[in-house]
């Protein structure tokens, strides 16, 4: 009897065994339903992608490549060219960048090389929190705080002292490129630090160690860490830059919103994710939606690519220094 | 004999933890000096304690150390660790530099640039570490590329471009293959006509073969310091006894 239970036993685990494979079957079910999650991420990114070009079809059929290269946006004609709009993500978010970046590597350099432990945990934490700060809050700052300090005392300082350049140029309104780009800087700085800083943090003692023993001043061995971490840091950076370009709340909130191509920082701009945001209720026709959702897949692969480059950067860097 | 470091009364913390109680030892010059005994007494901290790279890490000394009868606590850090170079346990070249650039990183840190002049010392250098004849071809490979015992070579060679007056070794060979191990300290035995060695290591034999005293160091205290002929056959002390003889540790 016992025998015989053993053998219907023995038969159905061979069974399962040809199905399934040699594995432990909830083992398999536990990777094939991980696999079916991490599958799932991927098919939205495409039918995210797929749903905008639909979406998009009729502005993308009647204004083609010229919808990146016309520089009207005139929802009343209905003449939809993004170029200004595209102008305006892309100097506000590098030039938020130009600010914030060494103000971050900074940061990062004296979290992780030369502050005492005592105060690298609680500064790590402020400066992650400020990265953790819902949008609107740091916009309704802009809106209260910095606009008007910007429009009473930077703006006519810097027309006064360097009104030469064509960069300082026209009246201060305070909302303006000059705004959104302060605002993204701020935003901007938390995430390229506290990523910097962890970049940092992963080179091995040993080489910090193996620079002083030789020698080296403090300065050096920092040197040298920064070399290993090079390639981590432009990550960040372009980590910190895919935030900037999909910014919308605060940015909309202090740019001014017109879709203008001018060297001046006092003037105002647009951003390709404030457009979206502010123009969406009030598009009330068809090509009006099309065209804006054309603008949601330009934004969309931007930062796909953006995003792309940079994991692959601090990826090839980790890979090369072998740690963890 | 001609005493190179000399080391007094020397109390080494980690915040208020004691890792070193009252050691004096001293060091003679151009010989090799075996730092054994069991994990976490201490040898690794004496060892870094030479070269001030014990407060690197926020530790702290009392006591008096001296070279050539100069108070460390008074000198320089950077300029003295120029003088007691330090080979590390596991090879830690830099991964962003070629070999060449590797050896001469040390002279780099001193302000020197021209090549004319680094040219021969990265040679020597190399020569000197017995690695010469293995990389001669690929200089400007990068130096995580070659194999685990030239990585430490490479190690040791940059160490030697500085041309240190001390060489502290700390376990240079415990991450390494046999026939590595050999040519490092076939290599330790060369160096130790033209430099004071003090080696730090896990295994008896090599300290046996290497060097010419041997401390041995338990529980953060100096147990025994001898002639290592004397440590390893008519030790005085019991427990040095039971360690180099395999009966605890």
């Amino acid at each position: 009897m016992q025998a015989n239970t053993k053998q219907t036993e023995h038969k159905r685990n061979i069974f399962l065994k040809k199905i399934f494979g040699s594995q432990n079957f909830g083992d398999l079910i536990f990777e094939r339903l991980t696999l079916l999650f991490a599958v799932f991420v991927f098919l939205l990114v495409i039918l995210m992608g797929y749903e905008m070009y639909i979406g998009s079809k009729i502005s993308i059929e009647k204004f083609g490549w010229s919808f990146l290269t016309n520089s009207v946006w005139d929802p009343v004609q209905e003449i939809y060219g993004a170029l200004p709009i595209i102008y305006g993500t892309v100097v506000s978010s590098f030039l938020a960048l130009i600010l914030s970046v060494p103000l971050s590597i900074g940061i990062a350099i004296f979290l992780s090389e030369l502050s005492p432990g005592w105060l690298e945990k609680p500064l790590s934490f402020l400066v992650e929190l400020l990265a953790g700060i819902p949008s609107v809050v740091y916009g309704l700052w802009g809106i209260f705080v910095l606009v008007p300090w910007i429009r009473n005392d930077v703006e006519p300082f810097l027309s006064e002292r360097l009104g030469f350049l064509p960069f300082f140029r026209g009246a201060p309104y305070g909302f303006g490129m000059l705004a959104a780009v302060l605002i993204l800087s701020i935003m901007v700085l938390p995430i390229v630090a506290s990523i910097s800083r962890d970049i940092l943090k992963s080179v091995p003692q040993s080489q910090r160690e193996a620079a002083l023993a030789l020698g080296a001043t403090r300065w050096q061995s920092t040197k040298i860490v920064l070399k290993d971490a090079r390639s981590g840091i432009f990550g960040a950076t372009m980590l910190g830059l895919g935030r900037a370009v999909g910014e919308t709340m605060a940015v909309t909130m202090v740019i001014g919103n017109r879709a203008l191509i001018s060297p001046s920082l006092f003037d105002p701009a647009y951003t390709m994710a404030s457009v979206i945001a502010n123009e969406f209720s009030e598009a009330t026709s068809d090509m009006y939606l099309s065209a804006l959702i054309q603008l949601a897949l330009v934004l969309f692969v931007i930062t796909i690519f953006i995003n792309a480059f940079a994991k692959l950067l601090v990826w090839s860097m980790e890979r090369k220094l072998g740690t963890r | 004999m001609d005493i190179k470091i000399s080391v007094k009364n020397l109390e080494a913390f980690y915040g208020k933890n004691k890792v070193l109680k009252n050691i004096s030892i001293d060091i003679p010059r151009n010989k090799v000096v075996a730092i054994i005994g069991p994990s976490g007494c201490g040898k690794s901290t004496f060892l870094r304690c030479l070269n001030r790279m014990h407060e690197v890490v926020g530790g702290t000394i009392t006591g008096s150390i001296q070279v050539d009868g100069e108070d460390l606590t008074k000198t320089d850090p950077v300029l003295l660790r120029k003088r007691l170079g330090m080979v590390f346990q596991k090879p830690n070249p830099f991964p962003t530099m070629s070999i060449f650039n590797n050896v001469a990183a040390g002279l780099r840190f001193n302000g020197v640039r021209n090549k004319k002049i680094l040219t021969p010392i990265v040679e020597r250098s190399l020569k000197q570490a017995a690695l010469w004849d293995e990389v001669k071809d690929n200089l400007d490979d990068s130096g995580v590329n070659i194999s685990g015992g030239q990585q430490q070579r490479l190690c040791i060679a940059r160490t030697l471009a500085v041309d240190p007056e001390v060489i502290l070794m700390d376990e240079p060979a415990s991450a390494l293959d046999p026939i590595s191990t050999s040519k490092i300290e076939e290599l330790i035995f060369e160096l130790k006509k033209n430099y004071t060695i003090v080696i730090v290591t896990h295994n008896m034999q090599q300290a046996a073969r290497v060097s010419d005293s041997t401390a041995f160091f338990y529980m953060g205290e100096l147990i025994e310091y001898d002639k290592t002929t004397k440590i390893f056959t008519n030790p005085a002390n019991k427990q040095t006894e039971d360690y180099v003889t395999g009966r605890f540790g």
